[in-house]
């Protein structure tokens, strides 16, 4: 891996915080040309330093969506050569694993599954997870409610700015 | 018989500050994006609040020695070493303040003898003059020029010295023009000072805001540490603004009449202030870090926003204000101000109201969400369109 330089770096920050930001802006906020910002997006894409682009979104917010969010506790037999990663790789496959990480301490693999209900994560536990030969237990844990996601307060009030009009 | 006034003429002299004027208005508005607001729009970052709600935990809700708590003295001794190469004896030449506004008036309390002169530097921060007059001395104004991007220049101080100067209010980067000075521009200054042998008044309130340059501390240039008060604090880069918390460091003599005039007028700064400035300064750097790269890529984007509508700005050194020029536009400042206020809700101070130079620009504040300076760049692009002929 070639290190990245200092204005990938800026780019990556900025985008961070705000991915919806748009060329423009960036070039502007970094006094640089649009052109110029442009290439250093697409070159970040390449090396795959930029994975993607989400939006953080507050589903709470939706009346109609249904979702329901557990984060297991995943112990595995390692296999040898591989070690975690190729048992990794069977789990991350799965469309319903939002994410795995592996872990120091009392498991091995943290593994955040979504479903539309209790039920659906259940079943795909019991079913597909657990059924791996590999993995040897599982502790089940449901999200009940999110009070900061990736950096940001969901329910956050307190936004409003308070400072007087002017001041000197 | 007509009831005289009881309030002294020295106050009544005082001139009424033109930014409260236009606050009462621009505050009675619905949806107005201020770029009038001179303090961060970050709120003071956990661990320094965190740590202020301990210490009232603890108990620490009693007066501090007079001079501030020695620890907090000792981490803005190391600090202004770390930062600026400056050596204060924690002890004898550093004094804990309600706010670097505190620090400014008790300088010049301590300096300034009746009918001495002190030169402030305009366009300025709109307290130095009269807190001059306040303490008993007379303000001397001379005018940084735009031509030169409000650059102070030894020159200027020569012409305006008379045998009654005493000191000069120095503000590097400057409020309100974000003027910036390198060291190269301050030597020839620090030299005009010691030839007339004048005491320096350096508020250093932005220092850790200056992003294109290396910072020089007034004191660290030499023969000015001895004539020197660098007054700083820390409500704008530790966005600390209400806690009213600032400092000074100086020659022992003139800090310890400082304190002789604050153990009388004000015992000490608050204590819960003065404990989460102590995280401030042991913990703060990559918050204070985080909210510089900030400032530095909203400066960028108003610079280049203000040129593309036509608005002359000149990139600022430091601060969080850029200084435009409104000349195109065929307004004053407060016309500009005025009527920009009331026909696309953005606020903005006439720069007229720091000093005479400062006629034909206006202050534009960054500290404000990129969202909204994004807008108010969108509604100022408009009126200014609006006010200039089509090319």
């Amino acid at each position: 891996m070639t290190p990245l330089k200092e204005t990938e770096i800026q780019v990556l920050k900025i985008i961070e915080k705000n991915a919806n930001l748009g060329v423009a802006k960036i070039a502007k906020m970094m006094g640089r040309s649009e052109k110029e910002i442009q290439q250093v997006i697409y070159d970040l894409e390449d090396k795959k330093a930029i994975l993607g682009y989400s939006t953080l979104i507050d589903w709470a917010k939706v009346v109609e969506h249904e979702e329901v969010t557990a984060m297991v506790d995943v112990k595995v037999t390692p296999a040898r050569g591989v070690g975690f990663d190729k048992v990794a790789e069977r789990i991350y496959r799965f469309p319903e694993v939002k994410a795995v990480y592996l872990m120091s301490g009392a498991y091995d693999l943290s593994v955040t599954v979504n479903g539309k209900t209790m039920m659906d994560i259940g079943k795909f536990i019991s079913e597909k997870l657990s059924a791996l030969d590999s993995v040897l237990s599982t502790t089940t844990h449901f999200v009940l409610k999110r009070y900061k996601h990736d950096g940001f307060i969901l329910e956050d009030d307190d936004e409003d700015d308070k400072r007087i009009v002017v001041s000197p | 018989m007509s009831k005289k006034s009881f309030v002294s003429k020295n106050v009544e002299n005082l001139k009424p500050s033109g930014i409260r004027r236009f606050f009462d208005v621009a505050a009675q508005m619905e949806d107005v994006i201020s770029l009038g607001v001179g303090e961060p729009d970050f709120v003071t970052p956990w661990n320094f609040i965190e740590q202020s709600f301990h210490s009232l935990e603890q108990g620490y809700t009693s007066y501090t020695e007079n001079a501030g708590m020695i620890e907090l003295r000792k981490e803005i001794s190391t600090y202004l070493h770390g930062n600026f190469q400056l050596d204060y004896d924690p002890a004898e030449q550093v004094i804990v303040t309600v706010g670097a506004s505190q620090a400014i008036d008790l300088a010049l309390r301590a300096v300034v003898e009746p009918g001495d002169e002190v030169i402030v530097v305009e366009p300025s921060f709109v307290a130095y003059v009269p807190t001059v007059s306040l303490a008993g001395g007379t303000p001397v104004t001379i005018q940084a020029e735009a031509d030169n991007e409000f650059k102070l220049t030894a020159e200027a101080i020569e012409e305006a010295v008379t045998p009654r100067t005493k000191a000069i209010m120095l503000c590097n980067p400057n409020n309100p023009t974000g003027t910036f000075l390198t060291k190269e521009e301050l030597e020839p200054i620090a030299e005009v000072i010691e030839k007339y042998d004048l005491v320096a008044l350096s508020d250093e309130i932005y220092a850790e805001l200056t992003y294109d340059a290396s910072y020089t501390s007034f004191p660290s240039l030499a023969g000015m540490k001895e004539r020197t008060i660098l007054i700083s604090g820390f409500s704008k880069a530790f966005a600390m603004t209400g806690w009213r918390l600032g400092y000074a460091a100086g020659p022992p003599d003139l800090i310890a009449a400082m304190v002789k005039i604050h153990q009388y007028t004000m015992m000490c700064a608050p204590t819960m202030a003065q404990h989460a400035a102590l995280e401030a300064m042991k913990n703060g750097r990559p918050s204070v870090r985080d909210m510089f790269e900030s400032y530095k890529q909203r400066r960028n984007f108003i610079v280049t926003s203000l040129n593309e509508m036509g608005l002359d700005c000149p990139n600022p050194g430091g601060a969080f204000y850029a200084f435009p020029s409104i000349k195109a536009t065929g307004l004053s400042s407060a016309e500009f101000a005025e009527q920009l206020l009331h026909e696309e809700q953005v606020a903005v101070v006439p720069g007229d109201v720091f000093g005479e130079s400062g006629e034909g620009y206006i202050r534009c504040s960054y500290a404000t969400s990129l969202k909204q300076l994004d807008k108010a760049m969108d509604r100022m692009k408009r009126f200014v369109e609006s006010r200039t002929p089509k090319r």
